[in-house]
C-alpha cells in the first residue's frame, strides 16, 4: 500500500506558508536601510522594476517546478535531468547553513522578550559601577541600549580570535528556539499548516499597532519626510539597481528549496501563477509598510536625541555663565551663543569643545541595518515611549513570528528531500528525522552563543548564502528553460493550471532573469576580488564603539569553505551521475 | 558712636568677603534648578529662601557634630546669581575668622541631604552641591531574575506540546499497525483453511453471524413425518 503525499488542507494554508516564509526579518531591517541609502522614495522605482523583471518570474518558476514534480528539491531536479541532482543538494546545503545561524536571531528575540517584563526596561538605564558612585564605564561611553546589546546580551569579545566561553543564557534561549521550531515541524504539513496561520498574520497586526503608535509619536513626521523625499540622483548610481535586485532576490527566499518543498505539498491543479503574483506583491508591500513604521520610529528617536542634545547644551551654557533658568531656549540658542561669544570670549573659548552642534539631519543620517536596527535602534525608541513594556513585548513577538516563519521554510527545505528519499524515510519516522535535524543544528549553533559568536554570525550572514544562491537560481532557470525545454514546461503548466503562460513570463524566464542574475553574480565576484582583505566590525569596550579589523586566516578559510561547499555540489553532482552512468553502461555491456 | 558702628559693620563685611568668595578655602558652590524641578509651581529665590538655606546648613552641622554651637549667623552666603547659584562657607564660632574644614561640612550635608532636598522641594539633581557627589541608589533586584521565570513558563508549555504531539503520533501509528496486522492475520488464515462466503469466513457465519430462520425450520419437526 503506497503512502499518499501529505497535502495542505486548503490553498490558503499554502499562501500563508509562502508569505510567512518570504516575509521575514529582511523586510523589517534591510529594506528601510536600502531605502535610506539609495534615494528615499526614489528607490521604489528600481525596486518595482526588479520585482517585475526578476522576482515574480523566478518565484513562479520555483513554485511550478515544486508543484509539477511533487518532490523536494533533490528529487525535483533529478527528474528534470539526472545531471542536476547537484543543484538540489546545493540547495539543501545552503538551507542547512542558513538554519544553523538564523535561529540565533530567534534566541536573541526570546532573550529581549523575556527581559521586557520588567519596570524599568533593563536597557533603559545604565547599571551602576561597583562602588555605586556612578554608572559603568563602558555604558557611559556608549548608550544604555548599545551596552545592553553588546555586553549583557552578547557579552562580546574584542575580536574574533578571543572566542571566550559559551554564554549559558544564550544557549538556553537557543535551545528554546529550536524546541519551538521542532514543535511546529513535528508533524510535517499537518502541524506547519496550522502554525503558519499565526506566524503569517500576527506580524501584520503588530505592524498596524506600531504604525498607529509610530505616526502619533512626536517627531515621527521628520523621519517620514526624510525617507520619502526622493533623491532621484541616486538612480544613476549602479549600486542602487544592484541593491534593488539583490533585495528582491533574497527577500523572496529563492534557491533555498523551501518554495519547491512547500509547492510539492500542493494539489496538482493549484493555480500557482496567481499565488506567485500574490505572494511577491504582498512581500514587497510589507517591505514598504515596515519601512514606513521604521522611519516614523527613526524620526521619533532622532527628534528625541536632537532635543536632548539641545537641552544639554542649554544646561551647559546656563551653568557656566550662571544665566537665569528659562532665558536660554531652543529658539534663541544660536543668538545667545553669539552674544556670549562676544561678551565673554575667553570662557566661551574654554567651553567650545563641549558645546556640540546639534543637528537633526545628522541624527537621521545614522543609517543602521541588520541586528543593530532591530535590537538597538528600536529598543532605544521603545524605552522612550509610554508603557514601554507593552510595545516591547509586541515588537519582540513580531520579530519572533517573522523569524520562526522563515525557519519553518528553511527546515522544510531540508526535511522534504530527506523524507522523500526512501532510504531514510523507510527506517525512521518523520518525528525522529525532524528531531535529529533540530538537534544537530542546535548543537552546531552553540558556536554562535560564545563570546565571539556574533562575529561568526556575521560571517555566516554575509557569505553563507549570497554567491551560492545566485549560482543555484541561475542554473535552475537555465535548466528549466533550456535543458527541460520551455515548450515542455509550458505544456506542464497547461495541464496544471489550464492555460499556457503568456509571453511576459517566457521572455523573463528565458532572457531577462538569467541576464540579471549573471550580472549580479559578476558584480559580487569582482567586488569580493577587488576589496582584497575581508574586514569586520569588532566592538571595542574601551572606546565604546565598533572598530574595523581584518579577518584572521582561519576565518577566511571558513568563508571559502562555506561558499565552496554549496557551489561545488552542482558540478560534483553532474560528475558523479556521469561516472555512475558510464559504469552502469560498461557493466551492462560486459554482462 | 555712629562711626564705631559703621567701622564694626565694615569690618564684619570685609571679614565676610574674605571668608566667603568664589573658590575660597572650605567654600562650596551650590546650584539650584527650581524652574526645571517645579515648572509652574516654582518659587522665586529671595532673602527668605536664603535664610532657610542657612538654617538647613546650620541644622545639618548641629546634627552631624552633636554640639549645639553652630548658629545661622555662622553660615555665610555670597555671590548669588540669577541662575540660582551661590557660594557658602561655615565659620567656626569658637575660633575667630576660621572656617569649618571642608570634610566636616561635606559629611554633615551628606548625612542630611534628604532633609535639605525636601525642605526646598528639590532633588539631588536639581539642588546640586558641586563638590559633593551623591551616591546613586541601586536598582531593586529580585532574587530570581524575572526573565528566568518567564523562560521557565514558556519552556514548560513548549515541552508539553512536543510530548503531547509525539505521544499522539505514536498512538496513532500503533493503532494503524494493529489494524493492518489484524487484516493481515485474517488474510493469512483464509488462504489456508477457511472457506469464505461473500468475504465472510463460514466459521463465523456458523457460530455468530448466521441466523436460523424460524419459518423454515421448526425444531421438533425438522423432517416431514412419514
Amino acid at each position: 500500500m503506497e503512502k499518499s503525499r501529505p497535502l495542505w488542507d486548503n490553498s490558503l494554508q499554502f499562501i500563508f506558508a509562502c508569505i510567512s516564509y518570504a516575509v521575514g526579518l529582511g523586510n523589517v531591517w534591510r529594506f528601510p536601510y536600502l531605502c535610506q541609502m539609495y534615494g528615499g522614495g526614489g528607490f521604489l522605482i528600481p525596486y518595482f522594476i526588479m520585482l517585475i523583471a526578476e522576482g515574480m518570474p523566478l518565484l513562479y518558476l520555483e513554485l511550478a517546478v515544486g508543484q509539477r514534480m511533487r518532490q523536494g528539491s533533490i528529487g525535483a531536479w533529478k527528474i528534470i535531468s539526472p545531471y542536476l541532482c547537484g543543484v538540489g543538494i546545493a540547495s539543501v546545503v545552503v538551507s542547512f547553513f542558513l538554519s544553523m545561524y538564523y535561529n540565533v536571531i530567534n534566541a536573541w528575540a526570546f532573550w529581549y522578550l523575556f527581559h521586557s517584563f520588567q519596570d524599568p526596561l533593563p536597557w533603559a538605564t545604565c547599571p551602576l559601577n561597583t562602588n555605586h558612585t556612578g554608572y559603568e564605564e563602558e555604558c557611559e561611553k556608549t548608550s544604555s541600549t548599545q551596552y545592553f546589546w553588546y555586553r549583557q546580551t552578547l557579552n562580546i569579545s574584542p575580536s574574533l580570535e578571543t572566542s571566550g566561553s559559551i554564554q549559558w543564557e544564550q544557549a538556553l534561549c537557543l535551545t528554546l528556539a529550536w524546541l519551538v521550531v521542532y514543535l511546529c515541524i513535528l508533524r510535517g504539513t499537518e502541524s506547519t499548516g496550522k502554525v503558519v496561520y499565526v506566524t503569517a498574520s500576527l506580524p501584520y497586526c503588530v505592524l498596524i499597532v506600531y504604525l498607529i503608535r509610530g505616526l502619533t509619536l512626536h517627531g515621527a513626521v521628520n523621519g517620514l519626510v526624510y525617507m520619502f523625499t526622493p533623491k532621484l540622483e541616486q538612480l544613476s548610481n549602479p549600486k542602487t539597481w544592484i541593491s534593488a535586485a539583490t533585495q528582491i532576490f533574497f527577500s523572496l527566499g529563492l534557491g533555498f528549496g523551501s518554495l519547491i518543498a512547500y509547492a510539492s505539498y500542493n494539489d496538482a491543479s493549484n493555480n500557482c501563477e496567481r499565488h506567485a503574483i500574490i505572494v511577491s506583491l504582498i512581500n514587497s508591500t510589507t517591505s514598504i509598510f515596515a519601512s514606513v513604521v521604521t522611519f516614523s520610529i527613526y524620526g521619533f528617536k532622532a527628534t528625541f536625541n536632537y532635543e536632548s542634545c539641545i537641552n544639554k547644551v542649554i544646561l551647559l551654557l546656563m551653568n557656566a555663565f550662571d544665566l537665569e533658568e528659562g532665558s536660554l531656549t531652543a529658539d534663541n540658542l544660536n543668538e545667545m551663543k553669539d552674544y556670549l561669544m562676544a561678551t565673554h570670549p575667553q570662557e566661551y573659548a574654554q567651553l567650545s569643545p563641549q558645546v556640540k552642534n546639534c543637528s537633526l539631519e545628522a541624527e537621521l543620517d545614522t543609517a543602521v541595518q541588520g541586528t543593530g536596527l532591530a535590537f538597538i535602534v528600536y529598543s532605544e525608541a521603545i524605552k522612550n515611549m509610554e508603557v514601554p513594556q507593552l510595545y516591547s513585548v509586541l515588537y519582540f513577538i513580531m520579530l519572533l513570528m517573522l523569524g520562526i516563519g522563515s525557519m519553518l521554510g528553511n527546515t522544510a527545505a531540508i526535511l522534504t528531500p530527506l523524507t522523500d528519499s526512501r532510504v531514510i524515510a523507510a527506517r525512521f519516522p518523520k518525528e525522529v528525522i525532524s528531531g535529529a535535524v533540530c538537534f544537530i543544528n542546535c548543537v552546531i549553533g552553540l558556536i554562535f552563543t560564545t563570546e565571539a559568536g556574533n562575529y561568526w554570525f556575521d560571517i555566516f550572514n554575509d557569505y553563507a548564502a549570497t554567491l551560492s544562491l545566485l549560482l543555484i537560481v541561475l542554473v535552475e532557470t537555465i535548466a528549466v528553460c533550456y535543458i527541460y525545454g520551455i515548450r515542455r514546461f509550458e505544456k506542464d503548466l497547461h495541464t496544471m493550471i489550464g492555460h499556457k503562460p503568456n509571453w511576459y513570463w517566457k521572455i523573463m524566464w528565458a532572457f531577462a532573469s538569467p541576464l540579471l542574475i549573471i550580472s549580479l553574480f559578476l558584480f559580487y565576484l569582482t567586488d569580493y576580488i577587488l576589496t582584497g582583505t575581508l574586514q569586520y566590525q569588532a566592538w571595542d569596550a574601551t572606546q565604546g564603539q565598533l572598530v574595523t579589523k581584518d579577518y584572521p586566516g582561519y576565518a577566511r578559510a571558513v568563508i571559502g569553505l562555506l561558499v565552496a561547499a554549496s557551489t561545488m555540489c552542482i558540478p560534483l553532482g553532474a560528475l558523479v551521475t556521469f561516472v555512475r552512468k558510464r559504469l552502469k553502461r560498461s557493466v551492462s555491456t560486459m554482462a | 558712636m555712629l562711626r564705631v558702628l559703621l567701622l564694626t559693620l565694615s569690618v564684619v563685611a570685609i571679614v565676610h568677603a574674605e571668608l566667603c568668595k568664589p573658590d575660597a578655602q572650605n567654600a562650596f558652590k551650590v546650584r539650584l534648578s527650581i524652574k526645571t524641578a517645579l515648572g509652574d509651581n516654582a518659587y522665586a529665590w529671595d532673602a527668605n529662601e536664603e535664610y532657610l538655606f542657612k538654617a538647613m546648613v546650620a541644622f545639618a552641622m548641629r546634627r552631624y557634630s552633636s554640639k549645639s554651637t553652630t548658629q545661622i549667623s555662622n553660615v555665610l552666603v555670597c555671590n548669588v546669581t540669577d541662575r540660582v547659584s551661590f557660594w557658602f562657607v561655615v565659620t567656626d564660632s569658637s575660633k575667630n575668622l576660621t572656617t569649618v574644614p571642608e570634610s566636616e561640612v561635606e559629611a554633615a550635608i551628606r548625612m542630611n541631604r534628604n532633609r535639605i532636598n525636601n525642605a526646598f522641594l528639590l532633588s539631588d539633581q536639581t539642588l546640586q552641591f558641586l563638590k559633593i557627589t551623591s551616591t546613586l541608589s541601586p536598582p531593586v533586584e529580585p532574587s530570581t531574575p524575572i526573565w528566568l521565570i518567564v523562560f521557565g513558563v514558556v519552556l514548560c508549555l513548549i515541552v508539553a506540546g512536543i510530548l503531547f504531539l509525539v505521544v499522539a503520533g505514536i498512538q496513532q501509528r500503533k493503532k494503524k499497525n494493529k489494524d493492518s496486522t489484524e487484516r493481515e492475520n485474517l488474510e493469512e488464515k483464509s488462504e489456508v483453511t477457511v472457506t469464505v462466503e461473500n468475504g465472510i469466513p463460514c466459521e463465523t457465519l456458523d457460530l455468530k453471524a448466521g441466523h436460523i430462520n424460524g419459518v423454515f425450520a421448526a425444531d421438533d419437526e425438522r423432517f416431514t413425518s412419514l
